[in-house]
């Protein structure tokens, strides 16, 4: 449904381009959850905004690469224009609902103005299918919430708001930032669970971006792992969970403390991730990595398929169940 | 518990004024909490926002005023106490903040933040010895001396944290109040940051009060763990007691709803436990009957009072336990 092609995200002038993102492929297929992670700087917000043409200008610009939505590549295309083209099946949800919602309008304009865009249904119609839409987001007492504003709802219940908004393309992708990083674990499981339950009902494909493993493990079916502007792995999520491959993987699970099994230390990764365009050769975590080699400083790592559906962007990879 | 308590709380209750639809509230943020600590002891603050965990912590150095209750810190009662019990206090419950980029001058020196406390204090007799301080303390939280004369800008979300920890450990404290200390940081650098604290711990002998939501920190560094919800203490007991064998309904709920690292053991779809009640609208019993599976007929008219249950000095506060 969604392929995404050697997207390459460049800053700075043209003759002499920094990547912030370098060469990311991946496909998302029907129905399916990507889980797209990394820390803070790895290039994953930078991708969802490219897939989605919204990245902010002037700035960052999409240097090379295509993203595919059902075979049309989308990249050169402004986002009314996608809209015009008939390629609008794409809808995009953010961490803060609150600055994403206008705050003097009433919930339901919101949605119905989504609705008017992207159906061609005017006025009292476009109410009657955001009433839909809030039935559909699960939002307790939809038709009263229609006419409260941003602020009398909590944050959660906004989140709600901010799917039932994206939901009014009747997207075939959506594109999910950190949605419930700004969230309480107990309101981030029900908006998880909504998610979920979304993706299957209306066959809808969600490339959810997040810095949280423990999310990815609940939510995803896949995963791709993002350092320094690259995918380093990619992987089904019980296959990614059951025997990380990429020794950055490795290390990230293994600094978690919910995943610490009572040690008093905790394990840790050295150093910090490289600014962007300042590793000249070799891997990007030779850095950081406690496996590194000689070859791993002066050669590109390539890209090896480490088991069925399993790639990871390392010359040396863990074997299956190896400890680093 | 063990050792020397250093701090004791009692009955506090805190309360903010506030505005809603021209109608004027009184928003009562902590509830009568009561609570200890000993030294070198972490007791985790733990509960969903709004649940009146910052506020608690604020109380405790001296950021908001409690309209009633006891601090007592090593024996000497700070409320009501004047100028010079408030300045004990500050030296000795020191903060660290959530977010460094907003809790450090932009335009001091690292240096000048670090010493900011001891200077007002009249602490140190000397430059010398002022320079020697900042750079053993820079040294103590793992950052190279030669930082005390960079700005905040020049430093990483990491080192500016560990400045955050470092202007609160000169002079010597005897209590930490860490506010959502790590949840700013990813997971990398959050594990080294972690893992100073509980070297600074160790080593100082340094209580903590450990604000935070996220239960897989507080298990890690915490020896006890207090369960906050709407103002006040449901449960309290040692971190494993409470985080492996909860017994209040919220603190199994909020066990429960973790994403657990683990795609074997999805629970999504499982868990629907509403929101939190509005602070405005506060029920008339126990303030988590509204969402307990629970709950019965005197749970919605008598609020439960916290008592001893069980090992491991637990306390609840639930009807039904």
């Amino acid at each position: 449904m969604l392929t995404v092609r050697d997207l390459t995200v460049s800053v700075g002038p043209e003759t002499a381009p920094v990547d912030i993102v370098a060469g990311v492929s991946f496909g998302l297929a029907k129905g399916e959850i990507l889980g797209l992670v990394g820390e803070s700087g790895c290039g994953k917000s930078m991708t969802s905004l490219a897939v989605m043409g919204l990245l902010p200008q002037p700035g960052p610009r999409v240097r090379a690469g295509r993203v595919l939505l059902e075979g049309c590549d989308v990249t050169q295309l402004q986002p009314w224009q996608r809209v015009e083209a008939g390629h609008g099946r794409m809808a995009m949800i953010f961490q803060e609902p609150m600055t994403s919602l206008n705050p003097v309008r009433r919930i339901g304009d919101q949605i119905a103005e989504a609705v008017r865009v992207h159906e061609g249904i005017p006025g009292a119609a476009a109410l009657v299918r955001a009433r839909e839409l809030l039935e559909l987001v699960r939002l307790p007492d939809p038709k009263m919430q229609l006419s409260a504003y941003p602020h009398q709802l909590s944050g959660g219940q906004r989140q709600r708001v901010m799917i039932a908004i994206a939901l009014a393309c009747r997207p075939q992708v959506l594109v999910a930032d950190e949605p419930t990083t700004a969230l309480d674990v107990t309101i981030q499981v029900q908006i998880l669970g909504l998610l979920r339950e979304l993706c299957n009902r209306l066959d809808m494909a969600i490339l959810f971006i997040t810095h949280d493993m423990g999310v990815i493990a609940q939510l995803a079916d896949r995963v791709a792992v993002m350092y320094a502007g690259r995918i380093v792995e990619t992987a089904a999520v019980d296959g990614l969970f059951g025997a990380p491959r990429h020794h950055y993987t490795r290390g990230l699970m293994d600094c978690m403390p919910s995943r610490n099994s009572g040690a008093r230390r905790l394990p840790t990764i050295s150093g910090q991730p490289p600014l962007p365009g300042s590793v000249a050769a070799g891997c990007v975590f030779a850095l950081r990595c406690a496996a590194v080699r000689d070859e791993c400083r002066v050669a590109t790592p390539p890209r090896l398929e480490a088991s069925q559906g399993h790639e990871v962007l390392c010359a040396f990879p863990l074997a299956r169940g190896e400890l680093p | 518990m063990s050792g020397n308590v250093i701090l004791d709380v009692r009955d506090m209750m805190v309360s903010f004024s506030a505005r809603r639809a021209g109608r004027k509230y009184r928003v009562q943020a902590v509830d009568g909490v009561s609570l200890s600590l000993a030294e070198g002891e972490v007791l985790g603050i733990v509960g969903e926002s709004g649940c009146g965990k910052t506020t608690l912590g604020r109380t405790l150095v001296g950021l908001v005023q409690p309209d009633s209750g006891n601090i007592n810190l090593k024996g000497t009662e700070v409320i009501g106490a004047g100028g010079s019990g408030l300045r004990e206090m500050r030296l000795n419950v020191r903060m660290v903040f959530q977010d460094p980029n907003a809790s450090l001058n932009p335009r001091r020196t690292i240096g000048d933040s670090v010493a900011e406390a001891a200077d007002i204090s009249g602490f140190f007799k000397s430059r010398a010895e002022r320079s020697a301080a900042i750079a053993a303390t820079l040294t103590a939280v793992g950052l190279n001396p030669s930082f005390a004369a960079r700005y905040p800008y020049e430093l990483s979300g990491g080192q500016r944290q560990r400045v955050g920890i470092a202007r609160a450990i000169l002079p010597t404290p005897s209590i930490f109040v860490a506010d959502e200390p790590v949840s700013a940081l990813d997971v990398s650098v959050q594990a080294q940051v972690l893992n100073l604290m509980m070297d600074l711990r160790d080593q100082l002998r340094l209580a903590m009060l450990f604000i935070s939501h996220d239960l897989g920190v507080i298990r890690q560094i915490s020896s006890r763990v207090a369960v906050m919800y709407m103002g006040r203490i449901v449960e309290q007991a040692g971190t494993r007691t409470v985080l492996d064998h909860p017994l209040h309904p919220y603190t199994r709920a909020l066990v429960a709803a973790i994403p657990k690292p683990d795609p074997s053991r999805r629970i999504l779809g499982a868990i629907e436990m509403g929101e939190p009640p509005s602070l405005f609208t506060r029920p008339h019993g126990c303030a988590y009957a509204p969402r307990c599976l629970m709950a019965s007929d005197r749970c919605l008219v008598d609020v439960p009072q916290l008592r001893s249950v069980g090992a491991d000095g637990r306390t609840i506060a639930c009807h039904n336990v």
